[in-house]
């Protein structure tokens, strides 16, 4: 009972396949395979990706169990057809210590929905003043090999400096939520005609540029790879374009909802649309899409944020900061940037699972649907079209700027393995 | 009418000349010995203040008690219920208490807009000042007043302000104030000019339908009425302007710049001043100054709004006054 052969995917978007599961690995692919002790998934019309790989969930756990934990938070990644999510250090205790990593990993591991890799944090307590231990967390049994201190921005430069020469020694990479907190103090919001009416503190464009320009600088002055997390404006892109084009060892993530949503929602004052960094205009929803389609961008990051209801259900300025986004990612990117014309479902390929799973080298994950490789696989029912209902999301919260909107595509079946974590929608 | 006063933006020019109207017509009911209406005899109407505001929360007290409304103070300033979850929280507790309408002033922006939209209350909502936002009964009174010194009481009955040029001076990124006036005045037909040191304004503010100025003398000799902002002090110590005393030289009001203003002009400031700063002692009890007239007419438009608002179908206070001339 440990075969399953998938009939008929297009496999990446591709022509129609069979791909037969063994046990843990992929078996074989190719035409008009023996079903024969197999389960069969009549997948027709469908598309079959490796596992989905999220380079930016927080989990909440521990710390924030009411808003998350490693269950909640992994079922709703394999709901969203993830098989590894990397989840941010900001927990209560930060995982700055090999201990809370440790632990976090391990949580994954025993629930079984999807691998864990925990980031462990850049600086003791995420305070950004002294250097958390990178290598003891490197060389503990959650291998972390991404750093960051993520909701806060490494600003001190001395301090990133040394980050990202430290990691060199392992492989490592600084993952810089690229923030100048000065320039963001009181931060509501962009900045922008729709800040100035509203009267909400303005998070300018220039407070994540200026940052993300110093560390691709840092980044090649030391010799380190830098990643960027949720760049979210034009200019951002134009800095990691030349920086890219200059050889520096730079890659970046955009989240789904920048790929979407534009400030004109914050008109509602529904925190619900209240992220960091905030929801940028038009022209620079465009300049994203355009960056990951050409590869500037190399990946898509949910920044999966839960929040308990309560935390949402007050007065904007009030509102924590955060959307949910596991669980609705793929129809996001579906609807912008394949349903527009920008993507190929290969490319979705690559940027939501081979090149996050490369930079955050996750061993395992973002393999080649092939023979001999583990059977991690996503498959996707294109054609659906629903509208987001957040009451039936596997996270324990809800706070997702999409409830009641339109989004095509649904996952229909993931493999963690080989063993089915979601079967019909719904989950084992 | 809307159901709530949010915002002067959500005014149409007939609402808002309405109000200026229905204002008037309060207004002579305060050169009355019995200054009271029974219009909103029955109603009950909460003021519901998370920021302190005694000129703001008195003014509306006014205004509800000479409507005949049942008053509740409801003064909530602090950190004990700054969180988010107390806005929500009171207003249910208002809301399970038959409360008609709620005059809201809160320190967070989009607080009032919120109570309004979010099914958390029945009750007609009129913002008192929310953040950096809005203050919509302050645009109107500050409208009042400039119709009434420009135009006149009497004449100016059913008119706007088509034409008239009115200038805002100071901080104007942090003022409600200001973002309340420049909608209404444009919507009444005026041309409003800002003028405040870069830094005072907001990014984003090109889309104002208005003129933007770093330059007072050049704006004043064609202003009509020169309306001064509240400057607060520790916008110093964020390096917004480098001192009290070049803010003053270049950005106050004394009266050697009032001389440059047309003959007609007038000078306001919501309130409260900060004399020698902002605005000298001498402009500021001059006879052009209409401070004091701003806050009497604060009560009349007040009025004018909650009966508006909550009166509906009921005799207008025209029909009360008529009565009373019999």
């Amino acid at each position: 009972m440990s075969k399953i052969l998938i009939r008929g995917a297009k496999v990446l978007g591709g022509e129609p396949q069979d791909v037969l599961i063994d046990g843990e690995t992929v078996a074989a692919v190719g035409q008009d395979l023996d079903a024969e002790d197999a389960e069969v998934v009549e997948a027709a019309g469908r598309v079959l990706l490796p596992g989905l790989v999220d380079l930016h969930t927080h989990l909440r756990e521990p710390g924030r169990e009411d808003s998350e934990t490693v269950l909640t938070g992994t079922r709703a990644a394999a709901s969203g057809g993830y098989t590894a999510v990397f989840a941010m250090a900001n927990t209560f205790p930060v995982a700055d210590t090999a201990g809370v990593v440790e632990q976090v990993w391990r949580l994954g591991r025993e629930h079984g929905y999807c691998d864990v890799q925990p980031i462990g944090a850049v600086t003791v307590g995420l305070e950004g003043r002294k250097l958390a231990e990178l290598g003891a967390m490197h060389e503990s049994a959650a291998g972390v090999t991404v750093f960051s201190d993520d909701g806060k921005c490494v600003d001190d430069a001395v301090i990133m400096r040394r980050a990202l020469e430290y990691v060199k020694a392992f492989g490592g990479v600084v993952a810089q939520h690229a923030q100048e907190p000065r320039l963001t103090e009181g931060a509501q919001m962009n900045e922008g005609v729709v800040s100035a009416e509203l009267g909400l503190g303005g998070w300018p464009a220039v407070a994540e540029e200026s940052i993300i320009a110093r560390d691709v600088l840092l980044a090649e002055h030391v010799g380190s790879r830098v990643h960027i997390c949720h760049l979210s404006t034009a200019g951002s892109v134009e800095i990691v374009r030349w920086a890219k084009s200059r050889g520096i060892d730079v890659t970046a993530e955009v989240t789904p909802h920048h790929l979407l949503l534009t400030d004109e929602l914050v008109r509602t004052y529904n925190p619900v649309y209240k992220v960091n960094p905030p929801l940028r205009t038009e022209r620079d929803v465009l300049a994203l899409r355009e960056a990951l389609a050409d590869g500037t961008i190399d990946i898509v990051a949910t920044d999966h944020a839960p929040h308990p209801h309560e935390d949402k259900d007050c007065e904007w300025a009030a509102a924590a900061m955060g959307m949910v986004g596991l669980e609705t990612a793929l129809s996001v990117v579906q609807d912008t940037m394949v349903d527009t014309g920008l993507l190929t479902w290969a490319e979705v390929a690559d940027r939501m699972s081979f090149a996050p799973a490369r930079i955050g080298r996750a061993s395992g994950h973002g393999r080649p649907v092939s023979a001999g490789e583990p059977a991690n696989l996503t498959l996707v029912d294109t054609a659906y079209r629903g509208s987001v209902d957040p009451a039936g999301f596997a996270s324990r919260s809800r706070n997702t700027p999409y409830e009641g909107r339109e989004l095509p595509g649904r996952v229909t079946h993931t493999w963690l393995r080989g063993k089915a974590t979601l079967v019909d929608g719904k989950l084992t | 009418m809307q159901r709530h006063l949010i915002s002067a933006a959500d005014l149409t020019r007939d609402d808002a000349v309405l109000i200026l109207d229905t204002a008037e017509e309060m207004a002579r009911v305060a050169d009355r010995p019995i200054k009271k209406l029974p219009t909103l005899r029955g109603r009950t109407v909460v003021n519901l203040f998370f920021e302190d505001s005694t000129r703001t929360r008195i003014s509306f007290e006014a205004a509800e008690k000479r409507l005949s409304a049942d008053v509740i103070n409801f003064t909530a300033k602090g950190s004990s219920v700054s969180k988010g979850e107390s806005l929500k929280d009171t207003a249910q507790t208002l809301e399970a208490m038959g409360v008609d309408a709620v005059v809201i002033r809160h320190g967070a922006s989009g607080a009032p807009y919120r109570l309004a939209t979010s099914g958390w209350i029945d009750a007609a909502v009129i913002n008192a000042g929310d953040g950096t936002h809005q203050h919509p009964t302050q645009a109107l009174l500050d409208a009042f007043t400039m119709r009434r010194r420009l135009i006149g009481r009497d004449a100016g009955i059913g008119q706007d302000l088509a034409g008239k040029r009115v200038t805002l001076v100071g901080d104007v990124l942090h003022s409600r104030v200001a973002r309340s006036n420049v909608d209404l005045l444009h919507t009444l037909g005026a041309e409003v000019t800002l003028v405040a040191p870069p830094t005072l304004v907001p990014v984003g503010v090109e889309t104002w339908p208005c003129e933007v100025s770093y330059d007072l003398d050049s704006t004043l000799p064609k202003s009509d009425a020169v309306m001064m902002l509240r400057v607060q002090r520790e916008r110093m110590n964020a390096a917004f302007f480098p001192t009290e005393r070049e803010y003053s030289r270049r950005y106050g009001l004394d009266g050697e710049r009032m001389a440059r203003m047309p003959e007609h002009a007038i000078v306001m400031h919501p309130g409260p001043m900060v004399r020698g700063m902002e605005i000298t002692a001498e402009v500021a009890d001059s006879d052009r100054c209409t401070v004091v007239e701003q806050v009497a007419n604060g009560v009349s438009i007040r009025m004018a709004v909650l009966y508006l608002l909550l009166g509906g179908n009921e005799p207008a206070v025209s029909h009360a006054r008529t009565t009373e001339e019999k």
